[in-house]
């Protein structure tokens, strides 16, 4: 591990895909993720890598998608708006079984929305998004610290799962700062060498990066294919955190930014006498189903706390099948639950 | 009189780098002819290992079944952009869009434009038969004034749907391209210049030139309901017209 | 232990500079820190904001109901943060632009004529040392030294080095001046 550094969640990002070894990154400027498309503007080149402003989210996307073909790791980043933008190329490169790291810097919608930080796409980053029956892996870290960490994983799931991986973090994580110790780089010519890349048929057959088939009985195996993998990824890939869990009766659950804010909450209610504790998904697809259920059967509430309407609240009540109350708390807009708000919320439920 | 096959010389034959797999277009459609100049030219620059074709949407979604090189099928209109993304990851490539005029020139208007404005070392053929094959012969962004498609059904009316926009001279605009071309394929001495055309911008590419725009005036006798050689008429005499031959810029 | 504090002001005060320095500074102390800007338009002119939460244990929220600290620039700041800030805490008043008086009678305060005591080591583009320097001695979270150490070593990170001996004076000012 390197020395401790001051750095925003948007470099803390930029800097650990440059250390996954992430060789080519596309993307358009949009608050609140600037600082992330700066920090490669400014070293991508130096290191010889490529960084190109795209002339839009659409054109960045399917940059991704030619490098990706070629092998090669690659990126792209933005926020809401210009993520919905890209639906269309996530669902081509799912579809195609083509690695690639997306970050969503999350802002208020719909519409224009806001600047302001929002957990509003969560339907739209775990059920899929685009067009068709894929799902991307989601990870949403909750420090800056962990947005480094993540950022390098999801390099790695993207190539083992040979599918698109996004970074689903917020406005706040984006800008604020933090002391972060950065992960080790990568040695890129280790990496294993992807024999389907479009790297020039030289003493091999062609090989052809596509996501279609005019038979449906072949377009049928090829989704069949992708979801025998999901399924693998459902399997292996689940990670989340528990806090103060053992003797809880009341559960927070709650992801990112809210989730670390929620920490502060939970050290509040214990102060006075609230057995409060906090689940917190990691991986929002797939989402944590079985442990949250085994800890919904011990515990009388588990309160869903969101940047929302109640996104990550659906899948909550379906993990937790009635074998709690599952109240909700949610803030829009971009407005940010504070500490004080929560406790609050925690207090009406508290037994 | 029995003819002696002694002295006989091979002068044509179907070039290695085209597949055995039957193409898919209509009989008298010229994407076939251009398919086969492509596949020409790679066997000319032997090239075929290090070539990687970019298939749009559109009839030649299926083109990466034709060559024998390394393909990407991309989503309509961003063939450009992918094969940015591809040169970029590994410049050693050859790299060549094939694109309709829907495609390259309507939904595709951006990432042709801005490829092209930064100068990318790619090749692109922009196939123009002012028509939507495979949707049903809807109205092109190319589509002359008075044309008659599915979705004019009276004819294009340039008060409602403006004027066939000649994509070639705007990319000629820009500073960065290296050579833009627009080409026909409607009787021999057309398919040789085009021959050339395309050997060029592969050339080009090769020298690390940058930039090169092939657009290839094409005939659609299924949605044009025209018979092959009137489709090839309507080509020399009136699409040419609208759209001239000839290079509009070669700085290579 | 949890200190936080809102540094707040126009556009152009130097808020946000000034808290990026506090977290370095307690960093370097070996504490925990998180920084947490307001961003967007308000940093094109407006009025403009961070947070600052320095802690011994890894910090939960970055944002807080009730800072331990203000550090209020301008009128507006006052009056938006006056009412958050915890029982006991500390507000830094900027007199020269604030004309009056802090209502909160359970706080400390400390009200000093920011914009003069800029002049005085050289440019109104001090302020937000000064501001600084003063909070540091209000509250005693860090030694003074450590301060000017990340002081130094962020505006040599953005090429701005000439600058370092007006900075250093200009805390030097905040922190007697209380």
């Amino acid at each position: 591990m390197g020395k401790r550094m001051l750095l925003r969640g948007n470099e803390v990002i930029a800097e650990a895909a440059i250390r996954a070894g992430c060789q080519c990154y596309f993307a358009y400027p949009i608050t609140p993720q600037a600082e992330l498309l700066e920090h490669m503007a400014k070293n991508m080149p130096r290191l010889g890598r490529t960084f190109i402003q795209a002339e839009s989210e659409l054109a960045a996307i399917n940059m991704v998608y030619g490098a990706a073909s070629v092998g090669v790791r690659t990126m792209t980043s933005s926020s809401s708006p210009g993520i919905s933008l890209k639906q269309e190329g996530i669902s081509y490169l799912a579809g195609s079984n083509l690695p690639a790291v997306i970050v969503n810097i999350v802002r208020g919608g719909p519409g224009l929305g806001d600047i302001a930080p929002a957990q509003c796409d969560y339907f739209q980053a775990t059920k899929g998004g685009g067009h068709g029956d894929y799902h991307m892996i989601v990870l949403a870290p909750s420090t800056a610290p962990e947005a480094g960490e993540l950022t390098m994983l999801a390099f790695d799931l993207a190539d083992q799962y040979r599918t698109p991986v996004m970074i689903l973090a917020d406005g706040m994580l984006g800008q604020m700062m933090e002391p972060v110790e950065l992960p080790e780089p990568i040695d890129i010519a280790s990496l294993p060498v992807k024999e389907w890349a479009t790297t020039g048929a030289k003493g091999r057959d062609p090989n052809v990066i596509l996501s279609f088939d005019l038979d449906p009985e072949v377009l049928k195996k090829m989704n069949l294919a992708l979801q025998k993998r999901y399924r693998q990824i459902e399997a292996k890939e689940v990670r989340y955190e528990e806090a103060a869990t053992e003797d809880a009766d009341i559960l927070i659950a709650a992801y990112g930014t809210v989730a670390r804010i929620a920490k502060s909450v939970v050290r509040m209610a214990r102060a006075e006498g609230i057995k409060l504790g906090l689940f917190r998904p990691i991986t929002l697809w797939p989402f944590p189903y079985q442990p949250l259920k085994e800890l919904a059967g011990r515990v009388k509430t588990v309160l869903t706390v969101e940047m929302s309407a109640g996104q990550m609240w659906e899948d909550v009540r379906l993990a937790v099948a009635e074998r709690a109350n599952t109240p909700f708390y949610g803030e829009m807009g971009g407005v940010v639950p504070t500490p004080r708000r929560i406790l609050s919320e925690v207090r009406k439920h508290a037994s | 009189m029995p003819v002696s096959t002694e002295k006989m010389v091979k002068v044509f034959g179907r070039p290695a780098s085209l597949t055995e797999a039957r193409f898919t277009y209509c009989p008298g459609c010229h994407h076939g002819i251009l398919t086969r100049i492509i596949a020409q030219t790679i066997d000319e620059l032997g090239i075929v290992e290090r070539t990687v074709g970019i298939a749009p949407v559109g009839c030649a979604v299926f083109a990466y079944l034709w060559y024998r090189c390394d393909a990407i099928q991309a989503s309509h209109g961003r063939a450009s952009a992918v094969a940015t993304g591809v040169k970029r990851a590994n410049p050693n490539l050859i790299v060549f869009a094939y694109q309709g005029d829907g495609d390259f020139a309507s939904i595709g208007t951006a990432e042709s434009i801005h490829a092209a404005n930064r100068g990318e070392n790619i090749t692109v053929i922009f196939v123009n038969n002012q028509v939507y094959g495979m949707t049903g012969g809807e109205m092109a962004p190319t589509s002359l004034v008075g044309q008659k498609t599915t979705t004019t059904p009276d004819g294009r009316d340039p008060a409602l749907f403006g004027y066939p926009i000649r994509f070639s001279e705007m990319i000629a605009q820009l500073d960065a391209p290296v050579y833009v071309t627009r080409q026909a394929l409607y009787d021999t001495k057309r398919i040789m210049d085009a021959t050339k055309a395309i050997k060029k911008a592969f050339t080009n590419q090769l020298e690390g030139k940058g930039y090169s725009l092939v657009e290839v005036l094409a005939t659609c006798p299924t949605n044009w309901r025209m018979k092959p050689t009137e489709a090839n008429k309507h080509v020399a005499e009136v699409v040419t017209k609208v759209f001239p031959l000839g290079d509009l810029i070669d700085r290579g | 232990m949890e200190c936080s504090v809102i540094i707040a002001g126009f556009g152009g005060q130097g808020v946000i500079l000034a808290g990026k320095i506090l977290a370095q500074a307690g960093m370097d102390h070996g504490l925990e820190v998180t920084w947490l800007p307001s961003y967007g338009p308000e940093m094109r002119g407006g009025t403009a904001n961070c947070t600052v939460v320095l802690s011994d244990e890894p910090v939960g929220s970055p944002i807080v109901d009730d800072p331990s600290a203000l550090i209020a620039m301008n009128l507006p700041s006052l009056d938006k943060f006056e009412s958050t800030v915890a029982k006991g805490g500390t507000i830094v008043v900027n007199t020269s632009l604030i004309d009056r008086a802090v209502k909160r009678g359970d706080a400390q305060v400390a009200s000093l004529q920011l914009n003069e005591l800029a002049e005085k080591v050289g440019s109104m583009r001090a302020i937000n040392m000064v501001a600084l320097g003063a909070y540091v001695k209000a509250t005693k979270i860090l030694p003074l030294d450590t301060v000017k150490g990340a002081m130094v070593r962020m505006l040599k990170k953005g090429g701005k080095e000439k600058f370092v001996t007006m900075n250093e004076q200009a805390l030097e000012e905040g922190y007697n001046a209380v």
